[in-house]
């Protein structure tokens, strides 16, 4: 690895002052477990690091039953897995954090380093995108919010200007009798990447759905809503055939690629099946709330 | 560097004269992690960082002199922003039973305790560590004292080549430390992270229900 500094800032003002300071050359490091390949593979030759943990509100989990969650961007994944609060109301945005690479790689690895990283394949953002999460970012020139499926510009690279932070993610409250899940498939038992991750989160009313979102990973140049495939099922009775054909439609938002993990025809039709499940998932969650 | 107490590199030496047995004694070597002597521990002053080990201050590019928490005793170290916890416990503490292998965090060979948390000793940053508590395989048990998960492992013969061996043996003391009764799929779950080349991982299994077992006897387990 290269040579490089690195600071641990206390407050968020300070962290922003140190990355807009040393612009290109300074890099944020949370758990690490992107970025320390990235250096060793020299992809990434940061001057300085400018490590997050230290600042208290991106460490903090609050939630409020009116104005929902304040997730800290550097809360590690077991922290978000061992957290009550996170498994009773998201429980699918819980289980993506449970699903990144080891428990070793959980101990270190948070949502908010999953979300900047970037990766189309990142197991968090097709479960941010179904809960209509929200970045708060915070930069040289005051705090400002987007909206997760506004966030990635394309692989890797998303709207983060010089010196700007993702401080927190912001969730609303869940809505009474909805739910979220995320399913993903990957070609072997552990430790991958994902072939297709789709995340649903319904809101039912009796049976009929109310509201729907569907969030897709490793099937497009960025992690992707499906917004037809979720509108298609509002007013529906979300059972085995909507969902059938909810995955169809999600079929539809999917550009994917071959690589060595899959063919693009192969993601197409995994996208299908897991969009069913997840529905299918979310619902019977939605159902107990 | 000459004149800094803990921080002198330790030759690979006294690691190779200690791995001298055969059969079951270089096994049990390798399970409880090379016994290297380590040099003298220095007393930790209370003028440590925060508990969130944050100092606002730059470290680097050049070598700092830093403090680590490593088996229970401070340690002072003098090193890089980028030289990784992995590196620290290998070549400054002469702690060898955190096994280098993938330097990437894919295989799970240098898994040690992090606040009691397993992580990946190759993926994290010394200056990073400040602040908290770090277990390795050598503060876990010692071929004296083993900690129940490295008897079990002894007892179920639960290694071959012996070289993911330290990483799964932290990896199920963490999981027995949260979960003292595991089923079978939360301890595949635990080790999904260490890759063992030799396919050991039925006896490691039966090595884990086994130390669930005999801690059950002893509740606090541990090496007391």
């Amino acid at each position: 690895m290269h040579e490089f500094s690195y600071e641990a800032p206390t407050t968020v003002d300070q962290a922003v002052k140190l990355l807009s300071a040393d612009g290109d050359s300074a890099r944020i490091i949370c758990g690490g477990t992107d970025l320390l390949i990235q250096m060793r593979n020299a992809v990434r030759k940061p001057r300085l690091l400018v490590d997050v943990k230290a600042i208290p509100e991106m460490r903090q989990i609050s939630f409020d039953p009116k104005t929902g969650l304040k997730l800290g961007a550097a809360v590690p994944c077991i922290e978000i897995h061992e957290n009550q609060t996170m498994r009773k109301y998201y429980p699918g945005l819980t289980e993506a954090a449970h699903l990144i690479g080891s428990l070793q790689i959980q101990s270190r690895a948070s949502i908010g380093g999953n979300l900047c990283n970037s990766s189309p394949a990142a197991d968090t953002s097709p479960a941010l995108l179904a809960l209509g999460a929200v970045a708060k970012i915070a930069g040289p020139n005051g705090t400002r919010e987007v909206p997760v499926e506004k966030f990635f510009t394309g692989p890797g690279q998303n709207v983060l200007q010089k010196g700007e932070i993702v401080v927190q993610i912001l969730i609303a409250a869940p809505a009474p009798h909805s739910a979220d899940r995320y399913i993903r498939m990957i070609p072997r038992n552990e430790m991958d990447i994902a072939i297709v991750g789709a995340g649903a989160c319904v809101t039912l009313d009796g049976d009929k759905v109310t509201a729907a979102r569907i969030g897709l990973g490793a099937v497009a140049p960025t992690p992707i809503l499906a917004p037809k495939a979720a509108e298609y099922l509002i007013g529906k009775k979300l059972d085995e055939k909507t969902a059938e054909r909810a995955g169809e439609l999600a079929r539809e938002a999917a550009s994917p690629i071959d690589d060595m993990r899959g063919t693009a025809e192969y993601r197409r039709h995994v996208v299908g099946v897991l969009t069913r499940r997840a529905l299918l998932g979310a619902a019977e969650r939605a159902r107990q709330n | 560097m000459p004149g800094n107490g803990d921080d002198q590199r330790v030759h690979r030496l006294s690691r190779r004269a200690f791995i001298k047995g055969a059969g079951a004694a270089a096994a049990a070597a390798r399970l409880i992690g090379a016994a290297v002597p380590l040099p003298a521990v220095e007393v930790a002053d209370n003028s440590s960082p925060n508990p969130d080990g944050a100092i606002a201050e730059r470290l680097g590019p050049g070598a700092v002199t830093i403090e680590l928490k490593v088996n229970g005793a401070a340690r002072k170290i003098t090193v890089e922003p980028r030289v990784t916890v992995l590196e620290v416990l290998r070549d400054h503490l002469g702690l060898y039973g955190t096994k280098l292998v993938c330097d990437r965090g894919a295989c799970g060979a240098c898994t040690i305790h992090l606040d009691g948390h397993p992580v990946v000793a190759c993926m994290m940053l010394a200056v990073d560590a400040r602040g908290h508590e770090i277990v390795t395989i050598e503060g876990l048990g010692t071929p004296d004292r083993m900690h129940p998960v490295q008897a079990a492992f002894v007892q179920a013969d639960a290694l071959q080549c012996g070289f993911c061996t330290p990483g799964m043996v932290m990896s199920i003391a963490a999981l027995l430390e949260d979960n003292p009764s595991p089923n079978i799929d939360e301890i595949k779950r635990a080790v999904a992270g260490n890759i063992c080349r030799c396919g050991t991982y039925p006896h490691v299994f039966n090595a884990a229900l086994a130390a669930a077992k005999s801690r059950g006897a002893k509740p606090k387990g541990g090496n007391a």
